[in-house]
């Protein structure tokens, strides 16, 4: 069953700018989407525009079959966490998730029910009686989501939650909030700008540029099949290389390599390898491959990022620390698999 | 914070000699002055002293008319600072409100702030004029009399009308900027939680809002109590007759036109004491007052 709608949404500023351009997302039931993109893309003017912070100038948000465009946010069966928290100061932890509870009416045994367990789920239980100021920003984050998760709702909206906290206690908290959606089989929309974020949380991830949808996909398929440069520079560390070259005769040609490929294209086209995908051959043999010259080599523990030029463009491979490191002239094994074609000049997978 | 070192010891004990020279002249002299001279009865005229003990302390508190002049006090401070703090949060709430125009909405309304209180006292005196103030002129429509000047309770009302309006552009300002410290996303969150905007302003708005209230209160109270002697003064003319007046303007009163200065001193000693407990309460608030982030 689908859970959220977004049909066609357009958002205007009364300023004239359009930071959404009329963009179509669903979310099914228990799914866990991901809004990624990066700053100023739209993706948290499109995740306001559910929680009804934001007005939608065209489209329509449908919510479990009701059209919410003009309900009131508290009314939408939404609950939000933010990326500042947003807790309220001057209550305490207890407080703070029973607020929302308290003002839909609930009765008090049901409220402290629930905020025991909603407690215990994230293991705040010993802070009740604290105060936001007496907490770490790590807890501060638990509240936060504690206060969604007492609503019950229809739909939980992240907007970035993670960015304030530190890398070790983020990624942490990423692992948290992924099994504890699972647990409570609640949709969610989660917003990004970090795609390792995205890679790791997401059921389906929303690729926004510029108020746009640029793709729509799993995981696996968003990394292994970008659907644009744009895509495929965002997705994946370190980004996927991208070459100018021209096809023609069913090759592909790099500076003066010829790659036999089975290409329809004609023309200049940008070619797209993945750096683990560029294997590297010693230089003085006779790969198929172009030749790549190599500058600096980065240790990663477990694996070593090459960096280089191939053709006079920067280039980077990815190499298991197991192999040797490559001396400064090396050639790339290539499989016509891996390779990514783009068009030259809207940037589309081709 | 970038800390400055002196080379000699005696260098910033200098800087600080003006100040301390001014709280030492306007300040500490004077008030040891009126301490002394609280203790005796001065001959205005010759300058002869008689020392009598805590009489004008007793004599201040017991007579009739210092009694009343404090119940009118208590009464105008309690008007003025209700009053210009719940019109000053009104205002600041519908200017937090506003989108576009806040920038001249807000000059506007701090003009009045720039008004010296003997000129808001002179501008109360044509409102409320007996012949053209426009007040005057309103308030009979619904069959008032209003005689300031002349009726004990209409001259007291206009003079509270008159230092509410003067005090409300401070609290607007110290009001307005509360309402925009309050975070974005903690308005949004409540925006989640409650569906009721005037609920949000109760339990979220107002209680964040609390460390400026209190500081304004303490701010109000003193206003009320001293600061308002220019439109006091203005106001009655220098004609009290039967008319209200305010402890501070007693002070004035006694000393200069009564010419009992022991008097007088003993007075402005009882509303030293008051402001040094009021001022002692406000560092306590200010020091309880919760850091919310």
């Amino acid at each position: 069953m689908t859970t959220l709608e977004i049909k066609q949404a357009v958002k205007r500023y009364p300023n004239g700018a359009l930071a959404v351009k009329g963009v179509d997302v669903t979310v099914e039931e228990g799914e866990l989407v991901v809004f990624v993109g990066p700053s100023g893309c739209g993706k948290s003017t499109l995740l306001r525009m559910v929680a009804g912070l934001e007005s939608v100038t065209e489209g329509e948000i449908v919510l479990d079959g009701r059209l919410v465009n003009d309900i009131e946010p508290a009314h939408r069966n939404i609950a939000m966490v933010f990326q500042n928290y947003a807790l309220y100061p001057h209550m305490t932890v207890y407080k703070n998730l029973a607020y929302g509870l308290k003002n839909r009416g609930t009765p008090k045994a049901e409220i402290d029910t629930k905020v025991r367990e909603a407690a215990k789920l994230l293991q705040i239980g010993d802070y009740l009686e604290r105060k936001p100021s007496q907490l770490s920003g790590g807890q501060r984050q638990r509240v936060a989501m504690g206060r969604a998760i007492v609503r019950d709702p229809a739909i939980f909206l992240f907007d970035e939650p993670l960015s304030n906290l530190d890398a070790k206690l983020r990624n942490q908290m990423r692992l948290e909030i992924k099994r504890l959606q699972r647990r409570l089989e609640t949709a969610a929309i989660y917003v990004t700008h970090d795609q390792v974020e995205a890679m790791t949380l997401a059921d389906r991830i929303v690729v926004l540029n510029n108020g746009e949808i640029e793709q729509i996909g799993t995981p696996a398929e968003v990394y292994g099949a970008p659907a644009s440069t744009f895509v495929a520079s965002f997705i994946g560390a370190p980004p996927m290389n991208l070459l100018e070259a021209q096809t023609g005769d069913g090759a592909i040609v790099i500076g003066d390599t010829h790659i036999q490929a089975p290409v329809r294209a004609n023309g200049p086209v940008t070619l797209g390898i993945r750096p683990e995908r560029a294997h590297l051959a010693d230089g003085s043999g006779a790969a198929a491959g172009p030749p790549m010259q190599v500058d600096t080599v980065e240790e990663l523990g477990a694996v070593r990022l090459i960096h280089g030029s191939v053709g006079g463009q920067h280039f980077t491979a990815n190499q298991s620390a197991d192999e040797p490191i490559p001396g400064d002239h090396v050639r790339l094994r290539l499989q016509p698999d891996d390779l990514h074609l783009f068009d030259h000049d809207t940037g589309r997978r081709l | 914070m970038h800390k400055a070192q002196f080379q000699s010891p005696i260098f910033p004990y200098l800087l600080l000699l003006p100040q301390m020279a001014i709280v030492a002249i306007f300040f500490l002299w004077p008030s040891a002055e009126a301490v002394r001279s609280s203790f005796f009865l001065q001959d205005p005229f010759f300058g002869n002293e008689t020392f009598v003990g805590i009489d004008n302390y007793t004599d201040a508190v017991t007579r009739s008319d210092y009694g009343r002049a404090a119940w009118f006090t208590f009464l105008f401070t309690l008007v003025v600072t209700v009053f210009s703090l719940g019109i000053a949060l009104l205002l600041a709430v519908a200017a937090d409100n506003v989108l576009r125009g806040q920038g001249p909405y807000k000059t506007l309304l701090m003009w009045v702030y720039a008004i010296a209180p003997p000129v808001a006292g002179l501008i109360g005196i044509m409102l409320f004029d007996q012949h053209i103030g426009p007040i005057v002129d309103f308030v009979a429509l619904f069959g008032w009399e209003m005689r300031v000047g002349v009726n004990y309770w209409d001259s007291g009302i206009a003079m509270m009308i008159v230092a509410t309006w003067k005090q409300i552009p401070v609290n607007f300002i110290f009001f307005l900027s509360g309402l925009q410290s309050i975070p974005k996303g903690v308005r949004e969150a409540a925006s989640i939680d409650n569906p009721s905007p005037s609920g949000r302003f109760w339990t979220i708005i107002f209680p964040l809002l609390a460390p400026t209230s209190f500081f304004l209160m303490i701010i109000n109270i003193t206003y009320a109590f001293f600061e308002t002697f220019g439109i006091v003064d203005v106001m009655l003319k220098g004609e009290p007759g039967n008319n209200p007046v305010t402890l501070v303007y007693k002070v004035f009163l006694d000393g200069f036109r009564g010419n009992d200065l022991g008097g007088s001193s003993a007075q402005s000693v009882i509303l030293m004491v008051f402001v040094l407990a009021l001022t002692i309460i406000q560092f306590r608030l200010i020091e309880r007052r919760v850091h919310y982030t």
